[in-house]
């Protein structure tokens, strides 16, 4: 039996979003770019999909632009909007906490002459917004500010960030691929321009992401080649993925208060049993300003990836950010820009929860984590 | 990133072997890896230029310690003189691999021995000398 709490990198599908789907897959599979009478049926049934999808976010149908990944959605928007802004500047802001697929765009930005500044995080893990204010100058095009961070679940304050690039007259995109269902997206009433959301991490399928676009602010494509999307992405409509996005979206919001009231049970259930039956643990982030789903916790001592496979070997999945687990072999630029002491920089284990998640399970990992951390730290050499 | 260590790696990271320290030890030495955070602590016990026995501490990876384990099995009974010469791709290839990131732990295993091999030469002429 597997415990899967490993949510922050991705769920499991909803068997209600996987009946949904199965429909577009063996019936309704017609291309709905078509104009016979398959095509525009599953047209129709797409269009009222985008409909209920875009009223969720505040947003309208036009602007949603489905692709195959938050990346590919993160990538579009970054590179779009600097690419076709450049008559009013080159600047781009993100902060240091960026997922790598908007840090690795921006990044390539550079190569083209754009200029980027990296808001810094405070210890807690959350955005300086004063200082994020300072970083805008006249040539400022976008700011790209992530809704809620992967790795630590610090939530960042939108509403005020987008109130200060309204004020300036700067765009603002937000990477909200782990806000749902906990943090309400309302772009419209919240001045956000950009956003991107992705419907495996809300219990949907792999290989669909969304960006939703401004109606007013232009962007270039990524992928040319077809009409579809406005001629913003080309690429045959993925209708089995994209209905399955929005019943997972749709379950999410309808069902909100009750998950967020069981997730957040079994994260602070977790976290007292942790930090009352292991000694010497510590949280990683804001608890106030913080996802239910997620703890990044330290254990003093122990080498995080040496906790993992233990848990791993147990059948309990969760995921580390040492260097150890790395294929480059660096310690998290996350945990980094909390400006930890380097020492405790490898100490670390994510435990991310979902509505699947039960107590029972959590008192096992919780057996298995302290016979493990006990373990390693009986032939640690750091004490 | 998948690792898929093998069974006999997965066997030395959940039950070390030599793991500890030798109380009274003839040298010890500490070795720590700078790429990824890891450290080992060696201590040594030497009877007639043999390695009569072996144990170590870590802070690390599940590699680390499987490394150390099997290198530790190794090189008991070795003279020094061998010891000293042992080659770290005996660890992957008795381990039956190890991915590619982790080969650095074999290395680094290999490093650590060296040190407290040296740290009870430098010792034992030391104690010569006076």
């Amino acid at each position: 039996m597997l415990i899967y709490l490993d949510n922050a990198a991705t769920t499991q599908v909803d068997p209600r979003v996987v009946s949904v789907m199965e429909k577009y897959f063996l019936h309704s599979f017609a291309n709905p770019s078509a104009i016979h009478i398959a095509g525009e049926q599953i047209d129709k049934e797409l269009s009222l999909a985008r409909e209920k999808t875009a009223k969720i976010l505040g947003a309208t149908n036009k602007q949603l632009i489905f692709t195959g990944s938050a990346s590919e959605a993160n990538n579009f928007i970054i590179k779009g909007v600097m690419r076709a802004n450049k008559e009013k500047g080159n600047h781009l802001i993100v902060s240091q906490i960026e997922h790598p697929c908007v840090l690795a765009p921006a990044k390539e930005l550079t190569q083209e002459g754009f200029e980027i500044s990296y808001v810094p995080v405070s210890k807690s893990g959350l955005i300086n917004i004063s200082e994020l204010e300072k970083m805008i100058r006249p040539e400022t095009v976008l700011v790209s500010i992530m809704t809620a961070n992967n790795e630590l679940g610090t939530i960042s304050d939108i509403k005020k960030i987008a109130k200060i690039t309204k004020k300036h007259g700067v765009y603002f995109h937000t990477d909200a691929v782990q806000a749902v269902p906990y943090i309400d997206i309302d772009m419209e009433a919240n001045n956000i321009d950009f956003l991107t959301l992705s419907a495996h991490k809300f219990h949907g399928p792999k290989g669909v992401g969304l960006a939703v676009i401004s109606p007013e602010i232009k962007i270039k494509s990524l992928i040319s080649g077809g009409e579809q999307n406005n001629n913003l992405r080309a690429g045959t409509i993925d209708t089995a993925g994209i209905m399955g996005f929005a019943k997972a979206l749709e379950i999410a919001y309808r069902d909100k208060e009750k998950i967020k009231e069981k997730v957040i049970n079994l994260r602070n259930y977790f976290l007292n049993k942790v930090s009352t039956e292991i000694e010497n643990v510590k949280l990683n982030g804001s608890l106030k300003n913080r996802l239910p789903s997620n703890l990044n916790l330290r254990f003093h001592g122990v080498e995080g990836e040496a906790v993992l496979m233990d848990l791993s070997h147990a059948g309990i999945c969760v995921s580390t950010g040492s260097a150890c687990s790395a294929k480059n072999l660096k310690s998290s630029y996350v945990l980094q820009a909390l400006n930890i002491n380097p020492d405790y920089l490898n100490s670390n284990i994510r435990f991310s929860f979902s509505k699947y998640n039960t107590k029972k399970e959590l008192d096992i990992v919780i057996q298995v984590l302290k016979a493990s951390v006990a373990r390693l730290r009986a032939f640690s050499p750091i004490k | 990133m998948a690792l898929n260590y093998t069974k006999k790696t997965l066997n030395h990271f959940l039950k070390p072997r030599n793991i500890g320290e030798i109380k009274n030890a003839d040298a010890y030495a500490e070795i720590g890896n700078m790429v990824c955070g890891d450290q080992l602590n060696f201590s040594l016990k030497v009877e007639k230029g043999i390695i009569k026995d072996i144990k170590f501490m870590s802070f690390g990876c599940a590699s680390n310690i499987a490394t150390a384990s099997i290198m530790t099995e190794k090189v008991k009974g070795m003279s020094l003189k061998e010891a000293s010469n042992f080659d770290f791709n005996i660890i992957t290839q008795e381990l039956g691999g190890l991915p590619q990131q982790k080969i650095h732990c074999s290395v680094m295993a290999v490093q650590g021995l060296k040190k407290v091999i040296e740290n009870y030469e430098k010792k034992s002429l030391k104690k010569i000398k006076k």
